[in-house]
């Protein structure tokens, strides 16, 4: 009888634990453990059994646990795996010599160790994908429409009955939207009205017209830039709070908790956020016209030796009240605009806190692109009224 | 039995207000050991205080003559299952479970697949590996932290409302896993409940805390709390009574 004992304990490590791979005799290998078999040496357990317990092995498999003075979950997991695995090979296993704790822990953990199948990944084509893609742009579509038609009818329910809509929670989103706005629309208008005129300075400057400079930036600003801007700042600040807000409420079920208690969401939720940036949008729209032109006054009066007099002059005479007006309507109409995405991204929410991520990108790029879109339908509108 | 949590002289609460004011208790190693009390009187709150994710604002926390806890230095001593689950809604089960073995241990991945399987089977949720949280119940949730909070076979175990929320039978089940658990493995266990039911039935000792006097007013056995305190606070908690009962 051959005794192809392999003392893996004694190989100079400092575990804790024995393996002994026994072969005595009538077919059976016998693999004996020993000492404390804990988690921390689960790894060189689960190699030291992998290597020498391969499915080709010839014979019955017999895990003797009678010299095992202690033995951890994680590896009793181990041991019942390794003994799984060899079954579904055909190969007969058995645990004998389990004692007390060792055999309660043995209970606790044997049972089917079969790994449970993956769900299948069905391939998708490239034309499955496009049409998917096309078919959840249109429920998207669809669902917004819904909101929108919601929204009309919560609106038409507090024209009713005035005292229904939370008008009390107006001033607070109004000053985070607005007031607290102020001083980022402030500096990147600066800015914007600023490297304009610095751009248009270089060209006009070599035809002596640096006086228009002051005509450039100054419908730029009031008709194109200055709502715009001052678009794409609220719609990353306030759009993204609004969607992660309520899609966060959506999520801790507060959205139907509130409805439990008789509020509908869109009425006291959305509608407030609503009113609050269109009011707030315009005003902010102003202050960044009034600090584009800074921009641009800085650069005429430092760099195209302007007075500040003769800029100002140039301005009014080239800014009518119409060029600041038609920017102000625009920016209310941005307003709405991001506050309705928002808040419909906001309440479509589900899954926890990566459905909530996911509801704020879409909230602030599908509003950066509605916001575009209705920029460029303004000014061609305006074109054909020749306004 | 020897102690493996000492809690000595701690205060805590917020800025404002505090919950207990210099209180002490120690919990034995093995046992399953209880912390009582009514709603709002800082049963969770004295949990994230063992824990080490808050800091008292005096006192000390030693675990193992360790102390006080923190979770910064290297693999965790201890495993937790909080209240709702706190499971990553990003992740199947079963990676929520691997997450931890394959940041602390060098196991292969069919080892820790292995591990995570034993895991699952062990709390009953076998074949979940490929669920999202999403997908399950509130009590398989619940049981799925218990298996996230033991695959690194901590010997000691936070549980936080373990059985709220779960039918009669599932927290029946809930209760005996805990026991086993504590009987098999020699783990410890401390929670924070209100369950009457499974108090009795796996508590070795208690605490009770109490709101209004900042305070521990009753540890020992729960059993024989309930038969023999004179305490009318806690004579009231532990045989459901108001305090207008006869």
């Amino acid at each position: 009888m051959q005794d192809r004992r392999n003392e893996v304990s004694r190989d100079g490590s400092d575990r804790a634990f024995s393996v002994e791979f026994l072969d005595p005799g009538a077919g059976v290998v016998e693999v004996r453990l020993g000492g404390k078999l804990a988690f921390a040496d689960a790894a060189s357990l689960w190699t030291d059994l992998c290597t020498h317990l391969t499915p080709a092995i010839s014979g019955d498999v017999r895990f003797d646990l009678s010299a095992i003075e202690s033995i951890d979950g994680g590896a009793m997991a181990l041991l019942v795996q390794v003994k799984w695995n060899l079954q579904t090979a055909g190969v007969r296993c058995e645990f004998v010599g389990g004692a007390g704790t060792v055999q309660t822990i043995l209970d606790l953990y044997e049972g089917e160790a079969a790994p449970t199948p993956r769900p299948p990944h069905v391939p998708v084509g490239v034309f499955a994908m496009i049409g998917n893609q096309a078919a959840a742009g249109l429920r998207e579509i669809q669902l917004g429409l819904a909101f929108i038609g919601s929204m009309v009818l919560a609106f038409a329910g507090v024209l009713r009955r005035p005292h229904s809509g939370n008008w009390h929670s107006v001033a607070p989103i109004m000053n985070r939207t607005g007031a607290d706005a102020v001083p980022i629309v402030l500096l990147i208008n600066f800015l914007v009205g600023f490297a304009m005129a610095f751009q248009a300075a270089v060209q006009l400057k070599q035809f002596g017209a640096n006086i228009y400079v002051a005509d450039l930036v100054g419908l730029s600003i009031t008709r194109e830039l200055g709502p715009l801007m001052t678009a794409i700042i609220v719609c990353g600040r306030s759009g993204a709070a609004f969607a992660a807000e309520l899609g966060t409420m959506k999520v801790s079920e507060e959205i139907d908790a509130l409805r439990t208690l008789g509020f509908g969401p869109l009425r006291f939720l959305v509608f407030p956020r609503m009113l609050a940036l269109i009011f707030v949008m315009p005003v902010l729209t102003l202050l960044a016209d009034l600090a584009g032109v800074t921009g641009g006054v800085l650069v005429g009066t430092i760099n195209l030796d302007l007075t500040l007099t003769g800029y100002i002059q140039q301005t009014q005479r080239a800014v009518a009240a119409w060029d600041v007006f038609q920017g102000v309507v625009k920016s209310g109409v941005f307003g709405f605009a991001i506050a309705l995405i928002s808040c419909h991204q906001g309440l479509s929410a589900a899954g926890g806190a990566e459905g909530v991520g996911h509801r704020t990108t879409a909230a602030v790029v599908t509003s950066l692109l509605t916001i575009i879109i209705i920029d460029a339908g303004f000014t061609l509108l305006f074109f054909e009224l020749h306004l | 039995m020897t102690a493996l949590i000492t809690v000595t002289d701690l205060t805590m609460g917020w800025s404002d207000h505090d919950l207990l004011e210099r209180q002490s208790f120690e919990v034995n190693r093995g046992e399953v050991f209880a912390i009582l009390g009514r709603s709002g009187c800082g049963k969770s709150t004295l949990l994230r205080y063992l824990t080490g994710l808050d800091e008292a604002k005096s006192g000390t926390v030693t675990i193992d003559g360790i102390g006080p806890p923190s979770l910064e230095a290297g693999r965790p001593a201890f495993g937790v299952m909080f209240q709702s689950g706190a499971l990553f809604g990003s992740m199947t089960v079963g990676e929520n479970l691997a997450l931890a073995l394959a940041e602390w241990t060098d196991l292969p991945p069919k080892a820790v697949a292995a591990i995570v399987r034993a895991k699952l089977r062990l709390v009953g949720l076998q074949g979940s590996e490929y669920k999202h949280p999403s997908e399950l119940s509130g009590g398989m949730r619940k049981r799925a932290a218990i298996a996230r909070a033991l695959t690194l076979e901590p010997s000691l175990i936070f549980l936080d409302e373990p059985s709220a929320g779960l039918d009669p039978v599932s927290a029946a089940e809930l209760d005996q896993l805990i026991l086993t658990l504590n009987n098999a493995l020699g783990l410890t266990v401390v929670l924070a409940t209100h369950d009457l039911d499974s108090i009795f039935m796996i508590a070795t000792r208690c605490i009770l805390l109490d709101r209004e006097t900042k305070s521990i007013i009753a540890r020992g056995d729960p059993r024989s709390l309930r038969d023999g305190s004179v305490v009318p606070a806690v004579h009231q908690f532990f045989s459901r009574t108001t305090k207008d009962a006869k």
